[in-house]
């Protein structure tokens, strides 16, 4: 029966791949938690023989990272308030952009939204060095407001985008009643509009610190020493050359670098989706 | 003074857009409701949102209640809107929806929760209150749209096509209810339709638009008998107004026109149009006659100075109920001809059918206008 | 007063929107104006605004590093698109099979998309590693003769950046086709099943043609992830081994930051704007094209 047998093979090709996208996950995950002399030994599928969470105790608090040996605590706190400035900056903005460009149309607002929409589509390169320029012209050049600065700029091309998008589904009719009822530009946003935003609002939160967090480059460019960001700090700490390489402890700091955007995935993943798809009103 | 009172109103969008309104003049008195109607593109939803204050005017004078409202924004107005879409906020329950107005212009709590529970009462709605739009079916959310508009008590009422989302059933019992209301409360309101059944139905007075001008203002019984082009004759009806290219010929001391089909012809005197329709002899003009002024023959009828009969044979027959409709070729057009339905003939055959001329208009066939 | 207030209630809106225009105009395209300049001075370590006409530019492609850097960008960029566009059309069709688990094995496909590209380059960067890796767990296996040594082959480096790009961007991609295929009216596919066509000619010449649009918009995306790669080098290779693994994103972090030569840095990033906008101003065209015979 060949359809049996195509069904057989489909479910095959997709747990395949599912073991292609999960092995590296595996992998960290047990390296982790071997022992140095263990991992010489063995290989990267064999499961710890007695797993400890030494390795990780290490990466947290005196792994080194260039001069520092602190570990990755400093920097994932580094990391924190970085990303939750930005994210809720950049978010808020966008929704007032995506209001005024999807509600409130006017005479070249069209063009402007294209003139924004653009600039996401740049590599960030060609902004790097002015940046680096005008940042240390203020003495942010290596601290974190300056990082939450560039990620708010440089962020809010997508967030207008999704809330722009997303306001554009809502009738007109709706702001038209409200206005002939008397609510003015303000009003209209906080008692009607904003409530019905849920969906675009969790979209572009989970969007916006994931890649907040994930950057490197303006984290690399744009921080130094203990005011950098836990990608930079990662990267620091596995690219360390002195001494011996320790492999386990490599993989718990990865992870612990990945926990947080890992934790927003699963946890909030279905409401990325569903806000995706959402409508604002229906009838 | 006038409830509403539009002085030569034009509206152009900016850029080079053609004149979306071309120098409109009206006046709606107070308690009248006025029907905006007309083919999609004619500039009756901008109309209406002008008077709204929703866009700006490019030039002309708008008056509410006597005052000039031109710069006004449509808080400052005093008018309410029931929009086609309903425009009921989701998130709000329908008592909040219907006192938003009042909140905003800082009503009292005690006032607003009277002036929900009077509207609720006359719109039949109290038991719908704590519900959201999305809880509501298409005609109580239509309902808690008018509530929002009566809770203000103001000076205009503006429909834009209000019962265009609703099936054919309730769309007909709205339409009383509306009506209704009107007599209730006694507003003025200014109501937009494609619906010209909506329109004789509902209003006081009829306006009747094509490409930003109005073709004529009148109540619904003249826009219908006394059409003033070509327009106007075919767009208010249904089925609407046959129209028959006939020439005219002198008849009897005065002129008549000719039918012609299936290799008969007949002349009709045109009677009591001897004046304007004298002037014609010998043209080509058209003949505007209603599918119900072409019946079955009636003895009794037979004879009156109007009134003639012709034998065509039978093209098309379709029931409606009370009454058949009838379709018939004369002069190369099909006529569709009204009868009752014992009467009817069958396709093929030959029926004999009277023609009431009292009421035929005739037109220019070349710039559509009202000749007799 | 009231007039007062309505005027500025008109004006609202665009006040509202006026501080991001601003920050566009100045720090997306006066920026690349200011880079601009900058490429075309003598700057090394401090910016200098002495013009020097394209002299950064001819000594750019005078370097072999930006060379090298260039033809990694165009075999990366042929690999990765193309191979995660496969693996990608793969997985939705695979999704689209109507089996159970869906949204699980869906989001097993879609976690990568939620990493930092250091730690996806961190973990494959332990995964190949020559030695202790994935040529020790084959030798482990029993294959004695296989030898992976890739990350530390200047040939072959650039291909490990291939791995882990496809890894991590594929399921992206995925979601891109499975909206697509989903999109897709059944009631064509079921007149083509009562016309006789077998399921896999269905695939080819009904369903994979009608994701035209689809293709052409995970194309770019991924030509643009492609050139503004950056961390995954990083952390996988470090543009290593000595800079076998280049690629233009790396090429400017190191003159413009570390070696202390800016202007050299700025002309190295213009290149890479000037190959993104080769790569989108004629699909704009295309769609502008498009929109206006539509």
């Amino acid at each position: 029966m060949p359809e049996k047998a195509a069904r057989w093979a489909v479910y095959a090709a997709a747990i395949l791949f599912c073991l292609y996208y999960l092995l590296p996950l595996f992998v960290m995950i047990a390296t982790s938690l071997k022992p140095l002399e263990e991992i010489r030994a063995g290989n990267l599928l064999a499961l710890p023989v007695d797993p400890s969470f030494e390795a990780w105790a290490k990466a947290w608090s005196s792994a080194c990272t260039g001069v520092r040996c602190e570990g990755l605590r400093g920097y994932f706190w580094n990391s924190v308030s970085m990303a939750v400035p930005a994210v809720l900056i950049s978010t808020l903005i966008g929704a007032f952009n995506g209001y005024v460009l999807a509600m409130w149309r006017f005479r070249g607002s069209d063009a402007l939204f294209a003139l924004l929409l653009i600039g996401c589509f740049i590599p960030f390169q060609v902004v790097l060095l002015p940046m680096a320029t005008t940042l240390g012209y203020f003495g942010l050049a290596t601290s974190i407001t300056g990082l939450v600065f560039v990620h708010v700029v440089y962020g809010l091309a997508f967030t207008t985008l999704f809330f722009r998008n997303y306001y554009v589904a809502i009738p007109d009719e709706l702001v038209k009643a409200a206005r002939i009822d008397g609510a003015g530009f303000f009003r209209i946003f906080r008692r009607i509009i904003l409530p019905l935003s849920a969906p675009i609002i969790a979209v572009t939160v989970i969007w916006q610190f994931t890649q907040v967090w994930n950057d490197f480059l303006f984290g690399v460019v744009f921080s130094s020493g203990e005011r950098q960001p836990i990608t930079v700090a990662l990267n620091n700490l596995v690219n360390t050359s002195t001494g011996v390489k320790e492999y386990n402890v490599d993989m718990a700091a990865a992870i612990i670098a990945a926990l947080p955007t890992l934790f927003v995935y699963v946890v909030a993943g279905k409401y990325f989706i569903r806000g995706l798809t959402a409508g604002a009103v229906k009838g | 003074m006038a409830a509403l009172s539009i002085r030569n109103l034009h509206k152009t969008y900016s850029g080079a857009s053609p004149e979306v309104l071309k120098g409109i003049d009206l006046e709606v008195e107070h308690g009248e409701l006025l029907i905006l109607v007309g083919p999609s593109g004619c500039g009756k939803s901008t109309l209406l949102a002008l008077i709204a204050g929703l866009e700006p005017m490019t030039s002309g004078e708008i008056r509410i209640g006597g005052r000039v409202v031109n710069h006004l924004p449509p808080k400052d107005r005093d008018i309410a809107m029931v929009f086609q879409s309903y425009a009921l906020y989701p998130n709000m329950t329908a008592r909040e929806n219907i006192s938003f107005g009042l909140e905003i212009r800082g009503v009292a709590r005690a006032e607003r929760e009277t002036v929900v529970e009077r509207v609720a009462q006359t719109l039949q709605i109290e038991a719908l209150l704590e519900r959201k739009p999305a809880q509501l079916s298409g005609g109580q959310r239509q309902r808690v749209a008018m509530g929002r508009a009566i809770a203000r008590d103001p000076a205009l009422f503006l429909f834009d096509e209000p019962l265009s989302n609703l099936d054919a059933k309730l769309r007909v019992e709205m339409r009383t209810e509306i009506k209704l209301l009107h007599r209730r409360i006694g507003a003025t309101i200014v109501y937009v339709t494609h619906d010209q059944i909506e329109a004789m139905t509902l209003g006081d007075k009829i306006a009747v638009m094509k490409d930003g001008e109005l073709q004529q203002f009148g109540t619904p019984q003249q826009v219908y008998d006394d059409p003033r082009n070509l327009f106007v004759a075919g767009f208010m009806g249904s089925p609407p107004m046959n129209f028959i290219p006939v020439r005219v010929e002198p008849a009897g001391g005065g002129c008549g026109v000719r039918l012609e089909s299936a290799g008969r012809s007949y002349l009709f005197a045109a009677a009591g149009k001897g004046g304007k329709l004298g002037g014609c002899i010998g043209r080509q003009v058209l003949l505007g006659i209603r599918p119900e002024q072409i019946s079955h023959g009636v003895e009794a009828r037979t004879g009156a100075a109007h009134v003639h009969t012709a034998v065509l044979p039978v093209n098309l027959v379709e029931p409606t109920g009370p009454d058949t409709l009838v379709l018939v070729t004369v002069n190369g057009r099909q006529v569709t001809c009204r009868v009752h339905p014992a009467h009817a003939a069958r396709p093929g055959e030959d029926m004999a059918f009277m023609f009431d001329l009292s009421k035929a208009v005739f037109f220019d066939p070349q710039t559509g206008e009202r000749i007799a | 007063m009231r007039r007062w207030v309505d005027t500025l209630e008109a004006w609202l809106p665009k006040l509202v929107i006026a501080p991001t225009f601003l920050c566009c105009l100045v720090f997306v395209y006066g920026y690349i104006l200011w880079t601009a300049v900058l490429s075309f001075t003598r700057s090394r370590m401090l910016p200098s605004y002495e013009l020097a006409g394209l002299a950064q530019y001819q000594a750019l492609f005078a370097s072999e590093r930006w060379w090298v850097a260039l033809k990694n960008l165009a075999l990366f960029g042929t690999c990765f698109t193309l191979i995660a566009l496969a693996v990608g059309l793969a997985l939705a069709i695979l999704l689209d099979q109507k089996i159970r688990a869906e949204g699980f094995i869906r989001s097993v496909y879609l976690y990568p998309m939620a990493l930092s590209f250091i730690v996806t380059g961190t973990a494959w960067k332990w995964m190949l590693n020559p030695g202790l890796g994935l040529e020790k767990l084959m030798r482990d296996w029993g294959f004695a003769e296989f030898s992976f040594e890739w990350l530390v082959d200047p040939e072959m480096a650039i291909y490990t950046v291939v791995i882990a790009g496809v890894w991590q961007s594929s399921g992206f991609v995925m979601a891109f086709f499975l909206a697509g295929l989903r999109a897709i009216d059944p009631e064509i596919v079921k007149a083509a099943k009562v016309d006789g066509a077998s399921m896999p000619t269905i695939y080819r010449r009904i369903i994979i043609p009608s994701l035209r649009p689809v293709f052409f918009s995970s194309l770019l995306i991924l030509a643009h992830l492609a050139i503004k790669s950056f961390d995954l080098v990083v952390a996988l290779t470090g543009g290593g081994p000595g800079f076998a693994s280049d690629l233009p994103a790396t090429f400017m972090y190191s003159f413009a930051f570390t070696r202390n030569q800016i202007g050299l840095g700025a002309a190295s990033a213009m290149m890479m704007l000037m190959t993104v906008v080769a790569v989108f101003v004629p699909f704009l065209y295309s769609e502008l094209r498009r929109g206006r015979r539509a």
